[in-house]
């Protein structure tokens, strides 16, 4: 079965999606990323979506899910790439991802990432 | 092109919402969707695509184009033989879940389109309609 790769940036993972996701590949992006965090010692988790044109609840729920797992092993997350079409159809469809900050793309989303971490 | 006759999926796998999504996606750019409604609609159809496999048990989505005068719209159906709802108002409550899920699945989909409506029958089964208006 395909993954997910996640490429480690310094203290930080970087997750692409850019298929669309079915259930078992969501929960194995999930349980590969618990064990990188672990591994590598990241400090925080890129969420890269730019490819998305549809974020539903259940790509929401995964995203909300990576969040918490990685905030208790001390990780940060932000999501990055998000499309504006995108956006507007999550705040219409009530999805709030509270807790997952976002940016406009990588490098914003590693300059936030190093700000949270060194925020402590 | 067959664009006026109605087209029928089966929904029984996370591939099937897949290629759901990207029938509504290819019919909304058809018939004229900015790219704002045709996500909304495409994301509309894929929560209650997920809901149909869930919690109906699978079933079918049906896709139709519809005219009300000048204006032309994209009109789904999902349809399943599953356990049914036995509060619907519960059910579109958000974050009401039978599930793991969040809970946003129906009334999203009822916010992102033009019109809802949801018939189900505990025992039976449920149809939820979704309209958006170009």
């Amino acid at each position: 079965m395909a993954r997910i790769p996640i490429l480690k940036m310094g203290a930080f993972l970087l997750v692409t999606i850019q298929v669309d996701m079915h259930d078992r590949l969501a929960l194995t992006l999930q349980d590969d990323l618990t064990t990188r965090i672990v591994a590598d010692r990241a400090h925080g988790v890129l969420i890269d979506i730019s490819s998305l044109d549809v974020v539903d609840s259940f790509i929401g729920r995964m995203i909300s899910d990576i969040s918490k797992m990685a905030q208790v092993l001390d990780a940060h997350t932000v999501v990055v790439g998000m499309q504006p079409a995108v956006a507007i159809t999550l705040v219409e469809l009530g999805l709030s991802l509270e807790g997952v900050r976002t940016a406009l793309d990588v490098e914003r989303g590693m300059e936030l990432l190093r700000l949270q971490v060194s925020e402590g | 092109m067959n664009e006026l006759r109605p087209l029928t999926v089966s929904l029984k796998t996370s591939e099937d919402v897949v290629r759901l999504r990207q029938t509504v996606r290819e019919r909304a750019v058809e018939i004229g969707f900015g790219l704002v409604d045709q996500t909304k609609l495409v994301t509309a159809a894929s929560e209650l695509a997920r809901n149909t496999i869930l919690y109906g048990g699978g079933g079918e989505a049906t896709l139709e184009i519809v005219t009300q005068g000048e204006r032309r719209g994209i009109c789904l159906t999902f349809s399943d033989r599953g356990p049914g709802i036995p509060d619907v108002e519960l059910a579109l409550k958000d974050g009401y879940t039978s599930g793991s899920g969040l809970g946003l699945g129906l009334g999203g989909a009822k916010r992102l389109s033009n019109e809802f409506n949801i018939v189900s029958q505990v025992g039976a089964g449920t149809r939820v309609t979704i309209k958006r208006w170009r």
